[in-house]
């Protein structure tokens, strides 16, 4: 059984957003990661490139394949999480305390319209 | 589930295992079971086994057996002692791959096909309609076999301690045929991981006895996503990838188990003038700088031009270096080009390699 915890947002795409104030902390979920297997190498944005919710950011890769990653919001990545390009396995160890990038957004309120924990659990039973 | 997908005799034990099933040439296969580097490590350093009951066999019976095979097959099997098996592909006359094989001579009027479970309908079509005028018969026994192959440096101790199977004497590419429990069974060193090992031919129930026993002894099954980072890493080709109906065996850098002194095959005349005239793409090896990893599909560039495209990679599990196979056009083949590599938005730097990013150790 999956990890999924209370209080964070999440897209059917299976990121997870965290927010505070105007600040997104975005990663995969533990539901991801243990579909994914081994993860061997996160694709990250740059710090200052524009992401919009719905398209791609990004990608993890498993070793068999590549997965892209959706942004769940929209606005300008104020920092990555470098630790993840020397070690991509930690989203195995911990996919909520790795996060992949944070986000100054520009829209808060869009965040709202991401599904809340409950909702989130019933996509993975599916 | 997808569309009918067949299962393998050893099916119900795959899903028991908790294995990860992937539909693979038509079948419903194990593609993990504990986790691709996990198992390919396990096949590195000790041992494990791979359901290939998928692959598809063909009995080539008659007096024309050597004459046939030889007409269809590019490596050359004339003379060859009985218990040899020949690495090598059936072609088409333009020189594309029908698919690529083993074949094992029994004896001069009988010969054994091993191909691959995608191509099975198609090869034995093509295996029929070119018995034509030869004087032999061709029989499809996929039906009848079930196959695994048992690898790794551990694999010789394992099949006798385990299995029972004397296969000390058994060489490199030869194989044996075993009576166990009242049937033919098929025992031959060969692979696909560049370790040494075996593969091991019986029906479903022998199939099923032989995994069981393995399972128990505690050998670790693997799934086919660690078979193919075993044969990528040793430069071994999969059909589909660096091999198809439109890449010959001199494209697919091949061409050493091309025999064009042969009197004749078909497709000889193709590959004779490919091979004369030289190509003008072929497949190398790619290592990349930096971690991004290059897959199937993603474009080779010079200069923002594309030059190729990626056939397999991968971060290698037994380097740590990303690296791929892929077909490249001429010149920028050569030993030391650099290249770039278009994945998503970026391109990274890669330079051109030989296809062998991990050397085999067979035990010959």
């Amino acid at each position: 059984m999956s990890k999924i915890i209370e209080g964070l947002r999440y897209a059917d795409s299976h990121e997870w957003v965290k927010l505070e104030g105007d600040i997104a902390t975005v990663g995969i979920t533990d539901y991801a990661q243990h579909a994914l297997g081994n993860i061997v190498y996160v694709d990250m944005p740059e710090v200052g490139d524009e992401v919009v919710a719905g398209e791609d950011f990004g990608a993890v890769e498993s070793v068999k394949a590549a997965s892209d990653l959706i942004s769940p919001v929209s606005g300008e990545v104020v920092e990555i999480n470098e630790a993840l390009e020397d070690a991509p396995e930690l989203i195995n160890e911990d996919a909520f305390e790795n996060w992949i990038m944070k986000v100054k957004i520009s829209d808060p309120e869009a965040v709202e319209g991401l599904l809340d924990a409950a909702a989130y659990a019933k996509i993975c039973e599916e | 589930m997808e569309e009918n997908l067949i299962k393998t005799c050893l099916h119900d034990r795959h899903v028991k295992l908790g294995a990860q099933m992937s539909p693979f040439g038509g079948f419903d296969m194990p593609i993990q079971y504990k986790g691709i580097t996990e198992e390919h490590n396990a096949v590195r350093t000790n041992v494990g086994v791979f359901d290939v009951s998928h692959m598809g066999e063909v009995r080539v019976i008659g007096p024309d057996a050597e004459k046939y095979v030889n007409h269809i097959f590019v490596n050359d099997v004339t003379g060859a002692p009985d218990g040899q098996i020949f690495y090598g592909m059936m072609c088409k006359e333009d020189g594309g791959t029908v698919d690529d094989l083993l074949v094992y001579k029994v004896n001069d009027q009988e010969f054994f096909l091993v191909i691959n479970a995608s191509n099975i309908a198609k090869d034995f079509a093509w295996i029929e309609k070119n018995a034509y005028g030869y004087n032999v018969v061709v029989t499809n026994e996929s039906d009848y076999y079930g196959e695994v192959a048992i690898q790794g440096p551990k694999a010789e101790e394992t099949v006798i301690n385990v299995l029972g199977i004397p296969v000390e004497d058994i060489k490199f590419y030869t194989f044996k045929t075993f009576d166990i429990d009242g049937e033919k069974v098929i025992v031959s060193r060969t692979g696909y991981t560049g370790e040494d090992g075996f593969e091991i031919y019986g029906s479903h129930d022998f199939t099923r006895k032989v995994w069981d026993k393995l399972m128990e002894a505690g050998v670790q099954p693997c799934g086919l996503g660690c078979r193919d980072t075993l044969r990528f890493e040793v430069g071994l080709p999969l059909y589909g990838d660096e091999l198809a109906e439109d890449i010959t065996p001199i494209e697919a850098s091949l061409s050493m188990f091309v025999k064009l002194d042969k009197p004749e095959f078909i497709g000889k005349e193709a590959l004779a003038k490919q091979k004369a005239e030289g190509v003008k793409r072929r497949i190398v090896g790619l290592e990349l700088e930096g971690n991004a990893i290059p897959r199937h599909g993603y474009a080779v560039e010079v200069n923002g031009e594309q030059v190729g495209e990626i056939t397999t990679g991968y971060r290698s599990i037994s380097t740590g270096k990303s690296v791929a196979m892929a077909m490249i056009n001429k010149p920028y083949d050569k030993l030391g080009t650099e290249v770039e590599v278009r994945i998503r938005k970026k391109t990274f730097p890669a330079k051109v390699v030989k296809k062998r990013f991990y050397d085999k150790s067979y035990k010959k």
